[in-house]
């Protein structure tokens, strides 16, 4: 091979190894550990921050029936089903009497003989009465004995006694038999307010014990929200506020409504404030008892204070704070947290100022000694 | 002065050119190789790094919360933050799941974690798109080798979440990437089962006269409402106040709390020392094998080169060429053949690494001890060649 071909062949070769070291250097320098953290960047903005409280909740009735027998029995009729609308006061059904019914025809019996008891006592008393009278006035004649005019007083005071006897007899009997009517109403169950059967327990035929629900009846007019909310932050949770509600039933479309009451006390072992929050306007169709839905609620705005978005908080030993960028260096400044948005943006109370150029996304954890390069966006999904 | 080995190698710049590549990509896998392993303990190292904790406080004589399962009551963290020498606790629970995705499912890791701002422990240290959480339900952050997209809506066992926010390198020590959702759904997630499961379980309970004895209605439904709370967390993440000494502070919940409590070094030796030993232990076989093969290809293909210009050889040896130069240009010629494969495999191995399903770490460090290691294989197999050439007969290039 003669030299002009080997000096061209070695030029070729150098030629095509010097971008294979170049691409060496390039690969040795960026990757790994040495490799530069891939950063964008945020500015320190003065914005509005709306700070919203967000939990969760569940629908119930504020004023809820759960009917029943007040003794053990057995179920006789039902009149009601769930979903049926009751007035106040509706006879819903009734427990079976048992012997109530026979106990009220002997009760019948015995005031009968009992007033039968008090007509014979009156007639005993009546005839013990006259005698006793003709008997004084033949004994003051002198017709008759002394013995037999204090006899015949003796059997006056027996009939007297006998009549009040019967008479108390009788009033007994007759309050018994109130009793039992008033036992025999008992049986009965009343719808005490207006609603909507909920639910229905038992049918005809169980037996119950006493206490034991047969149905259950709401004030559909009363629906309420009973919400949760993490202690965390919940302090300025007052009542009238107002609340976006999504309903779990109903996707995105949120109805509104208003904190009724922060409760006084809170949950210690979810660690929950809770409030309870009405419909404003109550939503048709009304939202099942016990559905789950999500609350919103608006706090006080808070203006033109500086923030920062929450994705640039980091924590460095222990300590929460920004990588502030200064000119071509970065630094690690502890800052102070105020209010927060739910779309992310956190006020800081102390650390940076506004226009402040602040690490937002980064490739991996920042340090102080690696070096930083800063791109427009570290994903192409990201808004 | 004239270069036998440059001027050889010019000659068959092909051959070389070409056996030089394949010799890098072989190199390229055993580096490869070392990145998986290396990849396989940074992701354990990871999941100590972001969850941002000094002591990992789990049930007693357990090795949780991811060597092991590990349940603790959740107010536990409220009698470690009265020890002295804590500066913050909070609770966390690591639950490993598949998650739908549309029509398929993606094996993730749920974290749950404690209400609060972004510094709290446990909390994904960075993101790379969106936010962190701002709602105490139903948010997700995940890292982005889930794929996931901002905006979208996952299913957690009962409960919709939407992905606001999204982060990078959050794997579990199993490479499976992390989703972080609030504790509290988190809880649920680990416990609430399918609504079928549930419903069974009620019919289960009813049909228990010990649960649901006549005559005591209530009974079952307070036995029903406890079966469906859990107050429990698998761990706390203890940060520590200046000064303290993490040991001291352990033994102190150890003792007095009735937990155990480890530091990040028992930690790092239970995740690396006990979790992923075995496969780690496999993928170290497999790289020692990987490299005694390309030791073995190396020295074979030098060999086979110097066999191929046996007769340049002898003539060379016949025009009085000394020994020296013959030996020189073979160890010149296997030293250029191994850095020309190092340089091709490191490039390779570094745009290949992305291309794994989980994480491969090239580090600075392996990629010199490789290129020690190639010099000293290349210089060894060259001796053989080396010890062939010197024995030629000069009288074979004009014989033969």
């Amino acid at each position: 091979m003669s030299a002009p071909a080997l000096r061209r062949r070695a030029f070729v070769l150098t030629a095509a190894l010097v971008p294979v070291l170049a691409l060496f250097v390039y690969v040795a320098v960026n990757s790994g550990p040495m490799a530069p953290v891939i950063v964008t960047l945020a500015q320190a903005e003065a914005r509005t921050i709306t700070p919203s409280l967000f939990g969760i909740a569940t629908v119930e009735a504020r004023h809820s029936y759960r009917i029943g027998p007040t003794a053990a029995g057995r179920l006789e009729s039902l009149f009601v089903d769930v979903g049926d609308a009751v007035a106040a006061g509706q006879h819903l059904g009734a427990m079976a009497p048992v012997d109530l019914g026979e106990r009220a025809q002997a009760l019948e019996a015995a005031i009968q003989r009992g007033a039968a008891g008090v007509q014979e006592a009156e007639a005993r008393h009546s005839q013990a009465d006259d005698r006793a009278r003709r008997y004084r006035r033949l004994f003051e004649l002198g017709s008759i004995s002394e013995e037999q005019a204090t006899a015949a007083r003796d059997d006056l005071r027996a009939a007297t006694a006998a009549l009040t006897a019967a008479q108390a007899g009788l009033a007994s009997n007759q309050a018994d038999r109130e009793a039992l009517t008033a036992l025999q109403d008992h049986l009965k169950l009343v719808a005490p307010a207006a609603g909507l059967v909920v639910a229905r327990h038992a049918d005809p035929g169980t037996t119950l014990v006493a206490g034991e629900a047969v149905v259950e009846v709401v004030d559909t007019g009363s629906l309420w929200l009973n919400a949760r909310f993490d202690q965390r932050g919940s302090a300025p949770l007052a009542s009238g506020q107002k609340v976006n509600i999504e309903l779990r039933s109903r996707g995105k479309q949120s109805v509104t409504g208003k904190v009724l009451w922060v409760e006084p006390v809170a949950d210690t072992v979810t660690e929950e404030t809770r409030a309870k929050i009405l419909f404003d306007p109550l939503p048709a169709p009304l939202p099942a008892i016990g559905e789950l839905a999500e609350v919103t609620v608006s706090l006080p705005v808070q203006s033109a204070v500086v923030a920062v978005p929450n994705s640039a908080i980091h924590r460095q030993n222990g300590v929460t704070g920004v990588w502030k960028i200064t000119g071509r260096s970065h630094e690690f400044v502890p800052i102070t947290l105020g209010v927060s948005g739910l779309d992310g943006w956190v006020e800081v109370v102390a650390g940076v100022a506004e226009n402040d150029l602040v690490v937002h996304y980064s490739e991996a954890q920042v340090s102080a000694g690696r070096r930083l390069k800063v791109v427009d966006s570290l994903e192409k999904t990201a808004p | 002065m004239i270069s036998l080995a440059g001027r050889d190698i010019l000659h068959s710049w092909g051959k070389f050119v070409f056996t030089g590549v394949g010799l890098g990509l072989l190199i390229g896998v055993t580096l490869t190789m070392a990145g998986v392993y290396r990849g396989m303990v940074a992701d354990a190292r990871a999941l100590l790094d972001n969850s941002g904790a000094d002591l990992w406080v789990v049930q007693q004589d357990t090795l949780g919360p991811y060597a092991e399962s590990s349940s603790i009551p959740d107010d536990s963290y409220r009698a470690l933050l009265t020890l002295p020498g804590v500066a913050s606790a909070a609770n966390v629970t690591y639950l490993t799941m598949q998650v739908e995705r549309g029509q398929t499912d993606v094996r993730v890791m749920v974290v749950g974690l404690a209400n609060g701002d972004p510094s709290t422990s446990g909390w994904p240290p960075y993101l790379i798109a969106g936010r962190h959480i701002t709602r105490g339900h139903y948010e997700a952050v995940a890292d982005i080798s889930s794929g996931f997209a901002l905006g979208e809506h996952i299913t957690i066992r009962r409960h919709q979440y939407t992905v606001v926010g999204l982060t990078r390198r959050m794997v579990s020590s199993a490479g499976d990437p992390m989703v972080f959702i609030p504790l509290k759904d988190a809880q649920q997630a680990q416990f609430l089962k399918d609504n079928d499961a549930i419903w069974q379980n009620r019919r289960r309970t009813l049909a228990n006269p010990a649960l649901n004895p006549p005559g005591a209605p209530r009974l079952a439904e307070a036995v029903l409402a406890s079966q469906s709370t859990n107050t429990y967390v698998n761990a706390a993440l203890v940060t520590l106040a200046p000064g303290h000494d993490a040991n001291a502070v352990a033994s102190d919940i150890r003792r007095w709390k009735r937990l155990t409590a480890y530091t990040r070094e028992q930690m790092e030796g239970i995740l690396i020392g006990k979790l992923i030993a075995s496969s780690a232990r496999q993928i170290a076989m497999f790289l020692v094998i990987l490299a005694t093969v390309s030791a073995a290809i190396v020295a074979f293909i030098i060999y086979t080169l110097t066999l191929d210009k046996i007769r340049e050889i002898a003539v060379l040896k016949l025009i009085g060429t000394r020994n020296r130069t013959i030996a020189a240009m073979i160890l010149q010629q296997a030293l250029a053949l191994g850095l020309t494969g190092f340089v091709v495999g490191k490039i390779t191995a570094t745009f290949a690494a992305p291309l794994f399903p989980k994480y491969v770490l090239l580090m600075p460090m392996d990629t010199v001890r490789a290129l020690v290691a190639v010099v000293i294989i290349c210089v060894l197999a060259s001796v053989s060649a080396i010890r062939m050439a010197l024995k030629v007969d000069p009288a074979e290039a004009i014989g033969g």
